[in-house]
């Protein structure tokens, strides 16, 4: 497949890896922020094949693992309905609620359907006009446009049975977050590829100056991983911080202007609850009020459906942050694995303490027997 | 957040921007993509699709600069990636 | 934190953390096995079923019979390059053929929701008679059993099959021997996502076709050949890895595969990469893996290619002393990582 063959060449990645063993004088850490990333990381054995000093922690990139208990379970509580069908990534599908979670849901007769694109939430929704149709909006950047495109198409057609659950998060508040945490390790970012592709750049610089750290915007493919972390390496050495865009046959550093304009028509920013770091301030988006009879949460009756503990034993929000890894966690592997995850890091497969649980069971088997 | 695949055009139809339509192939599977985002697009391009939605035309020049400036790092490895003796 | 036995398929939460069986109980990964784990076999143990393979063998009147059965739930019931019908047939002959076994005679149990029209009835049972011509076995004997409309998805289909072992050779994962060459008989994700299109309504250029199709004639060349076969396995639910983790498991032993070397053809692996999915994962009808010491390995390949359905056969990897029950898999680029049983089904995904 072209474009993306290529990006795997093991000889071409061997040439990145000795660049950058070459280039390090001394331990560095750096944080990826998207799900996708960690996923290829960790398939890839990426972290295995770089140099002992480089570390690469795994951010608060998965929406899935960040969208708030509360959000599962009013998801799980519309689902739960008669009178609703129920549609949403696969992705969210085994995310722990307080008592259960979507794919139970389905299991007890709930009428939940997987989605690959808003707008086939959109289609069911004017092939069944008898039922009320809520989409499960989720994501980063990068899906608000798609999940835009379904709610603007649904005010355009009149489709009045069609509604939205919202749950959309901003990386860039994210990123401040993290850096503002007094535990932060984090010395340089590779910043989501696919997010930038949406949303450009131009934000990014204000936080690299400010926290002094370099910022890469970088790709999904092995050796874009490789090369950001060569181009992040590279500023550190030399005492930059600056905003680079290694995915530059995707991103540009305006981005996608008719993305944006409707995302800010449909969407606007709002403050959010992030599931294991707590609120961050117009760190979401909730859709405007000229789209606000498609909010699910003004249209049903979710008051019952309030603001809920997380298991105590669950450390996703310092994994989250990149305080931890997963396997400093008590619960890994043990009370904790993706058959019965405590939290939501382990439900995803990009969570953080999944993709280790997969992908790392040898060595962290071998290191807690010893 | 962000599983998204580069496929090419094959086809176009619609006429309304909002709801134009592209078949891309994903290495001979074809999907129905919006083009909503992507208005200059064409046949043949080459496009980042997300969710069913196409986000970004992939830039062939840029593409081809990751692999010039790859073969001027390690100048010293030889083909195969093994370092000259 | 050590658990020293925990890469095995019994899951240490008691069962009923699911009060309902949920459809991951049926994805061929853990869940599926902690459920036959623990409420079927703990109830029917015996020695022929604790064998844990596909077929059992049981010595009766002299001869060694092979036994097996199969239930087919597909859903969409036609599907490029098949049906429930094809699938009801195959499956049940190659799981005879993963013993070793010539298959002698099938039966076919149906269970009809109300309201199927009698046409798709009889264009399934048409399948089920030309891919047991196909396969060279009659089917002798059923039953017909209707169900209120909504109690079933069209129509569920079971088949049980009978055959002959006629070789000496005990095929099963417990004679799995550190060394051994991991065999894998052509590409593989064929048939998850000739499904998983129909159901997620992606159109193709080419379409892809479930691998279906039966793979007795290369087995039993294959233990004609004298090549010392250890274990066979068809891939179906969860796909090559689960197979694998499943043969780790059963012999105790580890393996390694190198990714580079497993074959997925083009649009598989576009249909994968749109959806998330990984191709080890995928379900497969009519691919096997073979367990064969590394003296026999080319041999054995020999005799695969020589047939249609195993024409891409392949060494894929190699079984190693330990660590017992560990499938690692070395990556594109050299690393090694974990090939784990999956917990539930895959799902699409846009993270």
């Amino acid at each position: 497949m072209k474009y993306v063959d290529e990006y795997r060449d093991p000889a071409a990645a061997e040439r990145l890896l000795v660049a950058i063993r070459g280039l390090v004088t001394r331990p560095w850490t750096l944080m990826e922020v998207c799900g996708g990333q960690t996923h290829a990381i960790l398939k890839y054995g990426i972290d295995e094949l770089l140099p002992a000093g480089v570390t690469l922690l795994h951010g608060p990139g998965c929406p899935v693992c960040v969208t708030p208990l509360e959000k599962i379970d009013r998801a799980i509580a519309l689902a739960s309905r008669p009178d609703v069908i129920f549609c949403s990534f696969g992705d969210m599908l085994r995310v722990p609620g307080t008592d259960c979670d979507l794919l139970s849901v389905k299991a007890s007769g709930g009428d939940v359907r997987i989605v690959y694109s808003p707008l086939d939430a959109l289609r069911i929704a004017t092939e069944n006009p008898g039922k009320q149709v809520v989409f499960f909006a989720v994501g980063f950047e990068t899906t608000a446009p798609g999940n835009a495109m379904a709610v603007y198409q649904a005010r355009r057609a009149g489709v009045g049975n069609f509604s939205v659950l919202v749950s959309h998060v901003l990386v860039p508040p994210a990123l401040e977050a993290v850096l503002d945490s007094p535990h932060c390790r984090v010395q340089g970012f590779l910043a989501a590829g696919h997010v930038c592709a949406v949303m450009g750049y131009a934000e990014y610089a204000p936080i690299a100056a400010r926290y002094r750290v370099p910022i890469v915007v970088t790709g999904f493919e092995p050796l874009d991983i490789l090369q950001g972390v060569y181009l992040c390496l590279k500023q550190l050495e030399e005492g930059r911080a600056e905003v680079e865009n290694q995915y530059s046959r995707v991103v540009s550093e305006h981005g996608n202007r008719p993305a944006q304009a409707l995302v800010s028509e449909v969407f606007r920013v709002v403050d959010r609850a992030w599931r294991g770091i707590g609120d961050i301030a117009r760190s979401g988006l909730g859709l405007t009020e000229a789209f606000a009879q498609f909010d699910a949460e003004r249209r049903f009756d979710l008051s019952q459906v309030g603001p809920r503990p997380e298991p105590a034993e669950c450390i996703a929000g310092l994994v989250l942050q990149g305080v931890k890894k997963p396997p400093e966690c008590e619960a890994f592997a043990g009370r904790c694995t993706p058959e019965h995850p405590l939290g939501a890091t382990m439900v995803s497969p990009e969570g953080a303490c999944a993709a280790y649980y997969r992908h790392r069971r040898l060595t962290a088997r071998q290191g807690k027997t010893s | 957040m962000c599983l998204a695949v580069p496929g090419r055009i094959t086809s176009i139809s619609g006429d309304d921007p909002m709801t134009r339509t592209a078949k891309v192939s994903f290495g001979g599977v074809l999907v129905d993509v919006n083009l909503a985002y992507v208005p200059e697009v064409k046949v043949d391009d080459y496009v980042i699709v997300h969710a069913g939605f196409a986000l970004s035309q992939i830039d062939e020049a840029e593409a081809v600069r990751i692999f010039d400036e790859l073969s001027r790092l390690a100048p010293d490895l030889e083909e195969g990636g093994e370092p000259a003796a | 934190m050590s658990r020293p036995d925990d890469v095995s398929p019994s899951c240490p939460v008691p069962l009923s953390q699911y009060g309902h069986v949920l459809l991951a109980h049926g994805g061929g990964g853990r869940l599926m096995h902690d459920l036959i784990e623990r409420v079927f076999l703990s109830a029917f143990r015996n020695p022929a079923l604790d064998t844990g393979h596909d077929a059992a063998v049981v010595d009766a009147g002299g001869a060694r019979i092979a036994f097996t059965t199969d239930s087919y739930v597909v859903h969409p019931l036609f599907f490029p390059g098949g049906s429930i019908g094809t699938l009801a047939v195959n499956g049940t002959v190659n799981d005879l053929a993963m013993a070793g076994a010539r298959p002698v005679a099938l039966s076919a149990g149906f269970i009809i929701e109300e309201g199927l029209s009698v046409e798709v009835l009889e264009r399934v049972v048409a399948s089920m008679r030309d891919a047991a011509r196909e396969a060279g076995v009659p089917i002798v004997t059923g039953d017909t059993k209707v169900v209120d409309r909504g109690k079933g998805d069209g129509v569920f289909v079971n088949t049980a099959g009978v055959g002959l072992v006629e070789h000496g050779l005990r095929i099963a994962p417990a004679s799995v021997r550190p060394g051994d060459a991991v065999i894998l008989s052509g590409d593989v994700g064929r048939h998850g996502m000739a499904i998983m299109a129909v159901r997620e309504n992606l159109a193709f250029e080419s379409a892809i076709e479930s691998d279906c199709a039966p793979v007795t004639a290369p087995v039993l060349d294959l233990v004609a050949s004298g090549a010392e076969v250890h274990c066979l396995r068809d891939l179906t639910r969860g796909g090559l890895a689960s197979a694998l983790n499943e043969i780790a498991g059963g012999a105790r032993a580890g393996i390694t595969v190198e990714e580079r070397l497993v074959p997925v053809r083009e649009d598989v692996r576009g249909a994968c990469e749109i959806l998330g999915f990984d191709p080890m994962y995928v379900a497969n009808e009519g691919r096997f893996v073979a367990f064969v010491p590394e003296a026999d390995a080319a041999r054995a390949v020999d005799v695969l290619r020589r047939h249609a359905v195993s024409a891409s056969a392949c060494v894929i990897g190699r079984v190693a002393a330990g660590p017992a029950g560990l499938v690692a898999v070395r990556t594109a680029l050299g690393a090694a990582r974990v090939l784990d049983m999956l917990s539930g089904e895959q799902l699409p995904r846009i993270c």
